[in-house]
């Protein structure tokens, strides 16, 4: 679908707060604008996004057609265990993207 | 002379023309959220409770040159443990065709809430940030911003 950049920490220290940033390429296209035609452009938005850690849900976000393109999120998650983070962002086609990241904590 | 007037003429057709066309532009524009639509969607999220002023931060710049990608951060303040934390933090603004802009579903386990991203914007307008907490509270902050070139306007 898409190309995406994640930054996650390779190493924390256990109960540290660590910063996540996802950022995906997409044109979040609103279904308001006009094309060269007059016509208006048929909405392509991704409308989900998703990031588990070790398989719990620790942050989603519902996105409308006000998010800018390429969305990009930050958020902070308590770096508990060792594992992989998994990242998923559903477009309106129903297509997802699927990114991981392994994080070690001691 | 009458070339100098003559090219003053069709300046002023130029200008004419170019004038009906951001009409034709401002009549093709499709619906807009109102301040009205945003109370709405304000209320669809919140249900019947009571939105407090207090607790969250809505970090946005006041004077927005590109209304395409508008930086914008959430904070709220709460203590982020299992019996005390934010639950969602939804963004809201007026002028938009759409009041809603993003929620965020947040976890004790964020262990702060703070949250970034970047939003587009179709004119000067109102933004509001509201959480709900864990408790089933509500609380809100606006900011109010001015944006030069708004998202939306070229095709």
């Amino acid at each position: 679908m898409a190309r995406a950049l994640i930054n996650v920490p390779p190493k924390a220290k256990r109960g540290e707060i660590i910063e996540i940033k996802a950022l995906i390429s997409h044109p979040m296209e609103t279904g308001y604008r006009t094309g060269p035609d007059g016509a208006l452009v048929p909405r392509d938005i991704i409308n989900r996004f998703l990031c588990t850690y070790n398989g719990e849900e620790i942050f989603s976000a519902d996105l409308f057609p006000a998010v800018a393109a390429n969305p990009f999120f930050s958020f902070t998650t308590v770096a508990t265990e060792s594992g992989r983070l998994a990242f998923r962002w559903v477009d309106d086609k129903g297509q997802a993207h699927l990114e991981t990241a392994e994080i070690i904590v001691e | 002379m009458s070339t100098g007037s003559g090219s003053l003429m069709v300046r002023r057709r130029d200008v004419l023309t170019a004038g009906g066309g951001l009409l034709a532009l401002i009549v093709a524009r499709p619906a807009r959220a109102t301040p009205e639509s945003m109370a709405a969607a304000i209320k669809a999220f919140v249900g019947e409770s009571e939105v407090q002023k207090g607790k969250v931060t809505l970090d946005i710049p006041p004077l927005v040159e590109n209304g395409n990608s508008v930086p914008l951060t959430v904070r709220v303040d709460s203590p982020m443990t299992p019996q005390d934390y934010v639950r969602t933090i939804a963004i809201f603004n007026e002028e938009n065709p759409q009041p809603n802009v993003v929620n965020f579903h947040l976890s004790p386990r964020a262990g702060r809430a703070v949250v970034s991203t970047r939003i587009r914007l179709g004119d000067s307008q109102n933004i509001v940030a509201i959480a709900q907490l864990s408790d089933g509270t509500f609380w809100s902050d606006t900011a109010e911003l001015i944006v030069t070139l708004p998202a939306c306007v070229e095709s």
